[in-house]
């Protein structure tokens, strides 16, 4: 190659000048041919080494007595007793499933499943965090469909139920959809698998689906931005396959039964490229691969194309030689392939052979573990008032709440989770439309409880703000179900980090998340960054979504949000009782009635939420409460309109004064409505005052409708009928 | 009661079915692999469990109707061995011609996850002695293709031999075209073969039989099976 050859290869790749100058260094000034060029293109893409990230990602808290594995390995892991362990991860599948809705989630979610069982553990349950372009949007109804089919197709067919996750629609999200796909696994605690490979002579072996030609430069693809003609990455897209997936779950299961695995990581981004490093990189070895003996779907595949696939469903493994043949006989039985196609080697270098020629020799730790890390300039400049003032009462309440309950972020997602098989397993205790999922451990009386969330225009107007909001409202949905926060994934998109602003919006959310974690003690544990979420030059809404897990310890005191009897007094927790008071800037309320998308969101007070989601919890514990559910969306009266539409059991507001709409629709934060029987009242309130907790009561249950003043009411059947046949009509309408 | 569950490649509720048939009998059913030849003498319930077996790939059940193990319960059906097919279990036992019937996708070419109202039509059965006649029970569906068909001949001769096991149903009974959750002929949800030892159905007793997951009613499935066989 000439050197313009090799500066249009550059560019063909996304390598930048100084990053290619950096591999002539690497490799002692020797040019990289082709190959060479490629491998080094994926593993120093954004998507596989966090260059843009990993300065402010390390800052995170990671630690806590029950964590077993933090960040850096396929999976986050944490103990949850009786010698179990919880294996859970989110990752992104935003630029693919843009690109080409179905099988771009449809892969979203098995790639998100193999990290997870490839650390020992039976996937219990999968999540998914969903953000579509504007309602009106020409692409949106067919986005939205070919993700949630894809979601479900994929899903479902491996087994492995769909609990919950949320949706929601911002026209930032128009050119460039997010997808974020998490996996909850159960493992025994002393069975984890990891991913360093170890002992010279060792074979390596590839199991799974066959090598095909799609998917190649995916991870490269995820590291730039969208334009025009953005259709025609439409090859970069992988196929997935469900049914080879769960096979390769059951044969990967038996063969961790046995005692034989050293070390496997499945292959995701970058293929058996990334997958091999990190092997190699972790455990200190070299490598040998002969590209001959890696199965392929057609005859003409070059090395290129066998070292930078995508093709899905396909692991890598070291095994004890005296169990090759064991490991090949349960591939056999699962009708997978089986090939040993390398060795390790002391070298600490990855050769490729090919033909009986070496097509490659790349030093492993430089490219590894000296991939490129930048200190991006950033700028933060929050929203700083809450919001303009206006007669935010120059509307009813009765037609605010009718606008916001057909509001594309409140409705019922019931036409988007009945595609989803969500009882599978015959563990789902608490199914989606709820504060969280709940998910028995099998054969025991715990559970576990997932959330995943986020608020966008909270993390847009303050990313720190927005960023602690994301962390304390995971942790509200937690407490909301009885269960303690454990810890949490989390799945950072944003746009370009070379522009200041963006590369601001992340820093300060991570800072934000961090601080939160610290307090709310709930450590991070695995996560993904999706970075270059823009198409045509505009960037999405900052969207770091949190995935938190947290354990139930007896399944009899879940609670769930819907009433239970008519006649219940109803609580306000970490609420004021100034009822003219209440947080619009940023609200639903302000963007959905008034067109207002300004101001601050509000503020988190780490120690207050705190406070109020362990006293959640002992009250629910102590079996003292029968309903609860967290405030955020829609403020007060969506959080008591949630729990009537739930229940069909309606409310009336108590408060003599009357109330504004401030009070009714603000957002502020660490805030529960409950309710008890009766006889439970005074002695939860005695225990509120002992523990300084803010409660008052603010009505009562019952009736066919919901009344927040006097004489003037809506009735639920009404509200009932627009919030759950919303999406279903929309989405069949043309 | 001896009860065995035939595992394809891609079935996912056989552990499921495991779960109820060891809670009800008291005892672990044999789980049985597809590429078997032989059903041990003494099983008195076979269960094809649902799934996707080999992905569906092909029409649902299609293939699986051809495996090794199918033609050992096709024997054991003409002994009068009762056979219960749930979901892709259904689909495979109509594939392979032990039921009548097809199993289309359904109206709205939508996976369905959900909670429907069932009523049951036909008591005079091993399956379903336990229930009375005309009783409307709750049990989910889980399916993409659940739509039911059959031509006309047959289904003169399902309901003149009280062959229809179960319908879709609203909560108070009726059987109309809102409660139709698949498109399924005459809103059928489950089939018997003649001699009733065979059971095909679309929803899943198995996954409302703990009070934790929300209800008892598809116990009633298995506690008269267990009736009929100790």
């Amino acid at each position: 190659m000439t050197d313009t050859d090799i500066n249009k290869n550059n560019k063909a790749h996304g390598l930048t000048e100084n990053e290619y100058n950096n591999i002539l260094k690497i490799l002692n000034g020797r040019k990289p041919n082709n190959l060479e060029l490629g491998i080094f293109d994926v593993m120093w893409s954004e998507h596989c080494s966090y260059k843009s990230s990993k300065k402010w990602l390390k800052t995170l808290p990671t630690k806590a007595p029950w964590v077993i594995c933090g960040p850096g390995e396929n999976a986050g892991v944490i103990d949850v007793g009786d010698n179990l362990a919880i294996i859970f991860k989110m990752e992104s599948h935003n630029h693919p499933s843009f690109i080409e809705p179905y099988q771009g989630a449809a892969t979203g979610v098995g790639g998100i499943l193999r990290d997870v069982f490839t650390m020992g553990a039976r996937p219990i349950a999968n999540m998914n965090a969903l953000r579509f372009g504007d309602i009106n949007h020409k692409k949106t109804k067919h986005l939205l469909s070919g993700v949630i089919s894809g979601i479900g197709g994929y899903g479902n067919c491996v087994g492995v139920p769909t609990v919950g996750g949320e949706v929601n629609f911002h026209k930032s999200y128009n050119g460039n959809i997010l997808v974020n796909a998490m996996t909850v696994g159960l493992a025994d605690k002393n069975k984890i698998f990891y991913s360093a490979a170890s002992g010279v002579g060792n074979p390596v072996i590839y199991v799974g689906s066959k090598t095909g030609k799609d998917g190649i430069h995916g991870a490269t693809m995820a590291s730039a931005e969208f334009d025009d003609n953005t259709e025609e990455k439409r090859p970069t897209v992988q196929v997935g396959d469900p049914f080879t997936e769960k096979l390769l779950i059951e044969a990967c299961l038996e063969l961790m039964a046995t005692d034989s695995i050293i070390a496997i990581q499945d292959m995701g981004a970058a293929g058996l490229t990334c997958s091999t490093f990190e092997m190699c990189s972790k455990g200190g070895t070299g490598i040998e691969l002969n590209l001959d003996n890696v199965p392929v779907r057609e005859k003409d595949m070059s090395a290129y194309d066998i070292m930078l696939s995508e093709s899905q469903e396909r692991m890598l493994m070291v095994v004890k030689p005296e169990k090759e043949e064991l490991a090949r006989s349960i591939f056999k039985k699962w009708e997978l392939d089986f090939s040993v196609i390398g060795y390790l080697t002391d070298t600490k270098k990855m050769v490729l052979l090919k033909n009986g020629k070496e097509v490659a020799n790349l030093p492993i730790d430089p490219l590894a573990e000296e991939s490129p890390e930048y200190d991006r300039p950033w700028v933060f400049k929050p929203e700083e008032q809450e919001i303009k003032k206006y007669n935010f009462d120059s509307i009813h309440w009765t037609k605010a709440l009718k606008i916001l309950n057909t509001c594309p972020d409140l409705v019922s997602r019931e036409w988007i989770w009945t595609q989803y098989d969500h009882m599978v397993m015959g563990d789902t205790i608490q199914r989606p439309g709820g504060d969280a999922a709940v998910v028995r451990i099998h054969n025991s009386n715990k559970a576990i409880a997932i959330t995943t969330d986020t608020t966008p225009r909270y993390v847009s107007a303050n990313a720190y703000e927005g960023g602690k909001q994301a962390v304390a409202e995971s942790f509200r949905n937690l407490c909301s179900v009885g269960a303690t926060p454990l810890a949490i994934t989390d799945n950072l998109n944003f746009g370009n980090p070379e522009k200041p602003n963006i590369m601001g919006q992340l820093v300060k959310s991570i800072e934000g998340i961090g601080i939160a974690c610290k307090e709310l003690e709930m450590p991070v544990v695995s996560g993904n960054v999706s970075l270059y979420n823009e198409t045509d030059g505009e960037a999405i809404q900052p969207t770091p979504t949190i995935g938190a897990v947290g354990l139930i310890e007896s399944i009899d005191n879940m609670i769930t949000m819907g009433f239970k009897n008519p006649d219940d007094p109803v609580f306000l927790i970490g609420g004021n009782n100034n009822f003219n008071k209440g947080w619009l800037g940023q609200s639903l309320f302000a963007r959905e009635v008034f067109e207002r998308e300004e101001g601050a969101p509000p503020n988190v007070n780490l120690q207050l939420e705190k406070l109020n989601g362990n006293f959640i919890k002992r009250i629910i514990n102590k079996k003292l409460i029968n309903s609860c559910h967290d405030i955020s969306d829609g403020g007060i009266a969506i959080c008591l309109l949630e729990m009537s539409m739930t229940s069909s059991i309606g409310f009336t507001l108590e408060i003599d004064s009357g109330v504004t709409n401030a009070w009714l629709f603000g957002e502020d934060q660490g805030r529960y409505i409950i309710t008890c029987e009766n006889a439970m009242s005074s002695t939860i309130i005695d225990l509120a005052k002992k523990n300084k907790i803010s409660m008052f009561k603010i009505g009562s249950t019952g009736g066919k409708y919901i009344s927040f003043s006097r004489n003037e009411k809506i009735y639920l059947d009404e509200l009932k009928n627009d919030n759950k046949d919303w999406l279903t009509n929309y989405m069949s309408n043309n | 009661m001896k009860s065995a569950v035939i595992v394809f490649p891609g079935s996912n509720c056989d552990r499921d079915i495991a779960v109820t048939l060891s809670k009800v009998t008291g005892k672990k059913p044999l789980m049985i692999w597809h590429n078997e030849n032989v059903i041990p003498k003494g099983i008195d319930l076979i269960v094809l469990p649902g799934g996707f077996t080999y992905g569906d790939y092909l029409r649902s059940g299609a293939i699986a109707s051809t495996s090794k193990i199918i033609s050992e319960v096709k024997n054991k059906a003409n002994k009068g061995v009762a056979i219960l097919g749930v979901c892709n279990g259904f689909q495979i036992l109509t594939e392979s011609g032990l039921l009548s019937g097809i199993l289309l996708p359904n109206k709205n070419l939508k996976f369905i996850c959900k909670d429907v109202h069932l009523r049951v039509e036909e008591n005079n059965s091993v399956f379903t002695k336990l229930f009375k006649l005309n009783e409307i029970i709750t049990i989910p569906i889980a399916h993409h293709d659940g739509n039911y068909f059959v031509t006309e001949e047959e289904l003169n001769i399902l309901k003149d031999k009280n062959l229809i096991a179960l319908r879709y149903c609203n909560p108070s009974g009726e059987v109309n075209i809102d409660s139709n959750p698949n498109g399924s002929i005459e809103n059928i949800a489950g089939v018997f073969s003649s001699n009733k030892r065979v059971l095909g159905m679309m929803p899943h007793p198995e996954r409302l039989a703990d009070i934790k997951l929300g209800g008892i009613e598809g116990l009633k499935f298995f506690e008269g099976l267990l009736e009929g066989f100790s």
